[in-house]
């Protein structure tokens, strides 16, 4: 090794001139190449790599809609119009943004449903788990501010709504208000600002997801079995096994989208966002895009206005205490006969408010609501915390490849069980 | 991959590059599938397009004026020549020109020269368009910006311009009325 050069691997010389000056390819190696990872996984291990992929999607589509779009009240909507007519492959750049924002979604929901039935933020995962609440929140922000920008009706009045929550809060409410809007209602200054936001945000969630992925690389992935892995036996080379099943996942989650966006791109929208924003006319009945209708079912769930921001701020900040409100020292739900069927269940409620959101505020919506709101909290601060003391756990296997190779007989027949364990 | 595949059976070996050519191939035609609509949007859009022609009406022009006239953005320039300005501009040789082109070739009925009013050096527009701007030793254009002169047929006489004017493509759809582009 000369001086201060690294002790590179590789063979290609261009290759190996840059990786003795710049490790980034023995990195690339390292962490993506021989990374070792849990041999198990099932696809819901795929939906990581997906959402990084939506996310270089959406970036890449909204820089190109950005050269085309005008951020003026007068003119945003003209403009949104004229990429759909008259630029070249507007409509599928468009089109590919706007339900692309809705696949980011339905891709990180099961991301954030997998970490959370297999215990993926259980230690030493913590903080890789906080991250990725941050990481949805910054979406959360992201995509409301997007879907501002063509200036229909449920742009305005969806922004209107959304900002008018601050109000809620006392004393600084009113403050927080004129802040977003830059004026007296959500007008050309609160456009603005949001076009800025909305360009801005992706490439802070770019930031936070390497700060995800450095953390995922330090303690390893999760698995469906919720053990470590405790030889080179419980592991696979991240290439070529899991690069070939993201792939494989990457191929079924093209089609999904393909689907959307040639055959129903409006389908995940509101027809009302086809029509101009009008201050003076509030459509008959607001709702928000889909991803966000569960904490809109918990806004409206609640009678008293502060009451319903809270619980609706609350929905998602009570998963930044996840890891300590579940004390179970077993990760996955597999081993976990009642917190199971308790986290099924809350699954169902997610659906039920998702669902009652997209309804208007009536009975039996209501009362429906306010029952999925209970045991949506319930199962975070009174179930989980209870059943980590109560709950007594199926017996884990002995170790990732006993569970999948010999199903826990004696060491497996045929099975490479040669002397390798190291560890 | 490939280091792999070399390690099997010799025969392993061409089935392996052929699978590896075969993924490269395709990837490389996705990837430029994608690339394609990204790249072409940045186009000229159909509405930039149909906005691509400008009619003049040549009618108000007397001999001896000049108009400027907004196409694509850009000036261009209407010369209602004189007898002498059209006599000055065929009686140069050939020879004397940086880029030689008889007047003839520049116009389509003589009193009219229609050039586009950028300057082939680095752009700028040249002076001569009203009668108190410089024109020029030749009577034409003068570019202020790095010192072009052009000719009463817009060619480019003296200066560091290495063209002439550029014509645009225009059709007279009257005897008074041209559309250029």
């Amino acid at each position: 090794m000369a001086s201060g050069l690294h002790d590179s691997d590789f063979k290609n010389p261009v290759v190996r001139w840059i990786d003795q000056r710049m490790p980034v390819f023995t990195m690339m190696q390292k962490e993506y190449g021989s990374f070792p990872t849990p041999r198990n996984f099932n696809y819901f291990w795929n939906f990581g790599a997906l959402a990084m992929v939506n996310l270089m999607i959406m970036i890449a589509t909204g820089i190109w809609l950005a050269m085309h779009y005008t951020p003026h009240t007068s003119m945003a909507f003209d403009s949104v119009e004229r990429i759909m007519r008259d630029v070249n492959f507007g409509w599928l750049l468009r089109y590919v943004h706007a339900n692309g924002a809705s696949m980011f979604f339905i891709v990180v929901y099961i991301h954030i449903w997998r970490g959370m039935y297999y215990g993926s933020y259980k230690a030493p995962r913590e903080l890789l788990w906080i991250l990725g609440v941050v990481i949805f929140l910054l979406m959360m922000a992201t995509a409301f501010m997007g879907y501002v920008l063509p200036w229909g009706q449920m742009s305005f009045w969806g922004a209107t709504v959304i900002t008018n929550l601050f109000s809620a809060f006392p004393v600084v409410g009113n403050w927080i208000v004129s802040l977003l809007w830059g004026g007296f209602s959500v007008d050309n200054p609160t456009l603005n600002r949001f076009f800025s936001l909305h360009y801005l945000l992706p490439f802070v969630i770019v930031g936070v997801v390497f700060l995800h992925v450095v953390a995922l690389h330090i303690t390893g992935s999760n698995n469906p079995l919720g053990i470590e892995p405790k030889s080179p036996k419980d592991t696979l080379p991240f290439h070529p096994y899991y690069t070939a099943k993201d792939s494989f996942g990457l191929v079924i989650y093209f089609i999904v989208f393909a689907v959307l966006v040639f055959f129903a791109p409006n389908y995940l929208g509101h027809p009302d966002n086809y029509i101009p924003a009008d201050p003076l006319v509030t459509p008959p009945h607001i709702v928000p895009e889909w991803y966000f209708l569960p904490y809109y079912a918990i806004l409206r769930a609640v009678p008293n206005k502060l009451g319903g921001v809270l619980l609706m701020f609350g929905s998602i900040l009570v998963w930044f205490i996840l890891p300590w409100l579940d004390r179970s020292p077993v990760r996955s739900m597999r081993f976990r006969p009642v917190a199971r069927i308790a986290f099924l269940l809350w699954t169902v409620a997610f659906l039920v408010l998702l669902y009652c959101g997209g309804q208007p505020p009536e009975e039996p919506f209501v009362t429906i609501s306010r029952v999925a709101t209970a045991y949506y909290f319930a199962y975070f601060l009174v179930i989980l915390p209870l059943l980590g003391r109560l709950e007594r756990p199926l017996p884990l296997p002995e170790s990732i490849s006993r569970a999948v190779l010999g199903g826990g007989g004696q060491v497996p027949a045929g099975a490479a069980a040669k002397p390798m364990e190291k560890a | 991959m490939a280091e792999s595949g070399a390690a099997t059976a010799s025969e392993g070996t061409p089935r392996r590059d052929f699978l590896n050519l075969v993924t490269a191939s395709f990837a490389a035609v996705g990837v430029g599938a994608i690339a394609w609509p990204f790249i072409n949007s940045m186009q000229p859009a159909r509405d930039v397009l149909a906005m691509a022609s400008t009619d003049v009406e040549l009618a108000p022009i007397a001999e001896g004026q000049a108009v400027t006239v907004m196409w694509r953005g850009k000036p261009v320039f209407v010369r209602h020549r004189t007898a002498a300005e059209i006599t000055a501009a065929r009686e140069v040789p050939l020879s004397q020109l940086p880029d030689p082109q008889p007047d003839q070739a520049r116009v389509q009925k003589d009193g009219w020269l229609i050039v586009v009013g950028i300057c082939t050096h680095l752009g700028c527009v040249p002076l001569g368009q009203k009668p108190t701007d410089a024109r020029g030793d030749y009577g034409g254009w003068f570019c202020p910006c790095h010192g072009s002169h052009y000719d009463t047929s817009g060619r480019i006489r003296k200066g560091p311009a290495p063209r002439n004017l550029e014509v645009p493509q225009y059709t007279f759809t009257s005897d008074t009325k041209i559309r250029i582009g």
